[in-house]
């Protein structure tokens, strides 16, 4: 093996995420970021429920520069999002990391981690993270649709009616932001209990566990 | 009548608009260049005017793909009249008090840029020709969207009888409220873009734009202007009073 030929000053390193996941992952979270706070500034111009989001923790400045933003990062989502799901069809990742997920395996693995008894094995996911992951990964789709559909209701029309009409699709285009703000909500506060899941995400590789 | 050439002495409330809209585009430049600090920390990114730059030019690319993806056939979808948004919204970027009030009795439609014919329109010459009604919706760039009936002269039929090249690039409108706007020719000749005269059974009232209104289906209800005195044909980017500040151009549906 070559790495056991370095030695045993060289600690083992193993590979865990390859790097066209990592690339796209954090292009993507840095797309996301974009659209997310650029699109509470729109939602801010006509509120589809009693709340606003505060100036704070919106992009753009103002309503023509939020939408200058949205629709600029979304050709950064959208070709990042194409390639990673690309990768991940073509290339088994999909398949290897997410699959299977069966309700038995969520619902024990959601009772070990509410109760903190879920270890974590790097390069592993647990079912409960399997189905994160994929939920989110389908709010993202919903999310790319519902936009285009508000982009263009007209030249688009039959996907706009899939959502049952303009007014409608605003609604879904905010469920869907929704749940991928729920998920990174989770994602973060998971990666600030396990820090050392950060490493391996930027690099690629991790200490061999014992 | 319109004010909009006539020469007044300088008031603060004449000025006004423009005050808002150049604090406005420096709001916008502020903007960014205060998001390209949080977003972009760490890369090189970080000089505003570069991101500025980027926005703007990615606007003008999305501009070419609105104009690839629009369909001059498909028509925006249409609806009864029971669908009708009762009261229709008024929408400026000044308040209903300060709606400009217009004598129809001596208002001309001016006509100039690549046309042949280059005389005023009267409001009896613009109702003597073929007239359409359809309602459509309106959605607006801040989200929200309402149904409307709107009548009047197809848009194409307008240009045809007064020999526009309708090769050129663009039709540019000047409004009585200073307002201002223009459409991509391919937009300006859809059937449903109609120079509107009524609004529901009447003719409009001044809040939504007596006596000419833009409407046009296809497009963000921005790129409808109301109050037109003058309208031009032109392959010079006329741009528009939003779409100076940072509005996309193109704003199609």
């Amino acid at each position: 093996m070559a790495v056991e030929a370095v030695g045993p000053a060289r600690r083992r390193r193993m590979p865990i995420h390859p790097l066209i996941v990592r690339v796209t992952h954090w292009l993507n979270a840095f797309a996301m970021v974009c659209m997310i706070m650029s699109g509470w500034k729109i939602y801010d111009a006509s509120p589809l429920f009693p709340f606003s989001f505060p100036a704070w923790a919106t992009l753009g400045g103002w309503l023509g520069g939020a939408i200058a933003w949205h629709l600029a990062a979304m050709w950064l989502l959208v070709a990042n999002g194409l390639l990673y799901v690309a990768y991940g069809l073509i290339g088994g990742h999909f398949r290897r990391s997410f699959l299977p997920i069966s309700p038995g395996g969520v619902w024990r693995d959601l009772r070990a981690a509410l109760t903190f008894r879920l270890g974590h094995r790097l390069g592993h996911y647990n079912a409960v993270q399997r189905l994160l992951y994929v939920a989110v990964l389908l709010c993202g789709l919903l999310a790319v649709l519902s936009g285009l559909a508000l982009w263009k209701p007209v030249q688009l029309h039959p996907l706009s009616l899939l959502f049952g009409g303009y007014e409608v699709t605003r609604r879904v285009h905010f469920v869907a932001m929704a749940g991928i703000v729920g998920f990174v909500l989770v994602h973060l506060a998971l990666v600030l209990l396990v820090p050392k899941t950060l490493v391996p995400m930027i690099t690629g590789r991790a200490k061999e566990e014992p | 009548m319109i004010r909009w050439s006539r020469r007044k002495p300088v008031a603060l409330a004449d000025v006004q608009p423009d005050l808002v809209r150049l604090e406005r585009r420096l709001f916008l430049r502020n903007g960014l260049s205060l998001g390209a600090l949080a977003m972009l920390t760490g890369c090189d990114l970080t000089d505003g005017d570069a991101v500025d730059k980027v926005l703007w030019a990615m606007s003008r690319w999305n501009d070419k793909v609105q104009a690839f993806l629009f369909d001059p056939n498909r028509l925006a979808p249409t609806y009864a009249e029971s669908d009708i948004t009762r009261p229709f919204p008024f929408n400026a970027f000044y308040d209903v008090d300060d709606v400009p009030d217009i004598d129809g009795g001596d208002w001309k439609l001016e006509v100039s840029g690549l046309v042949a014919d280059k005389s005023p329109w009267t409001l009896g010459r613009l109702r003597a020709l073929p007239q359409e009604s359809q309602i459509t919706r309106h959605i607006c760039i801040e989200g929200w969207s309402a149904i409307g009936q709107w009548s009047g002269v197809p848009f194409r039929t307008f240009l045809e009888r007064i020999g526009a090249d309708l090769r050129a690039r663009y039709v540019g409108f000047k409004c009585a409220d200073r307002y201002y706007s223009s459409l991509d020719m391919a937009t300006a000749l859809h059937p449903q873009t109609i120079l509107a005269l009524d609004y529901g059974k009447d003719p409009l009232p001044p809040e939504y734009g007596f006596p000419l209104k833009l409407r046009v289906p296809t497009k963000l209800g921005f790129k409808n202007p109301k109050h037109i005195g003058a309208l031009f044909v032109t392959n010079d980017y006329p741009g528009g009073y939003w779409e100076d500040q940072g509005y996309n151009w193109y704003s199609g549906s």
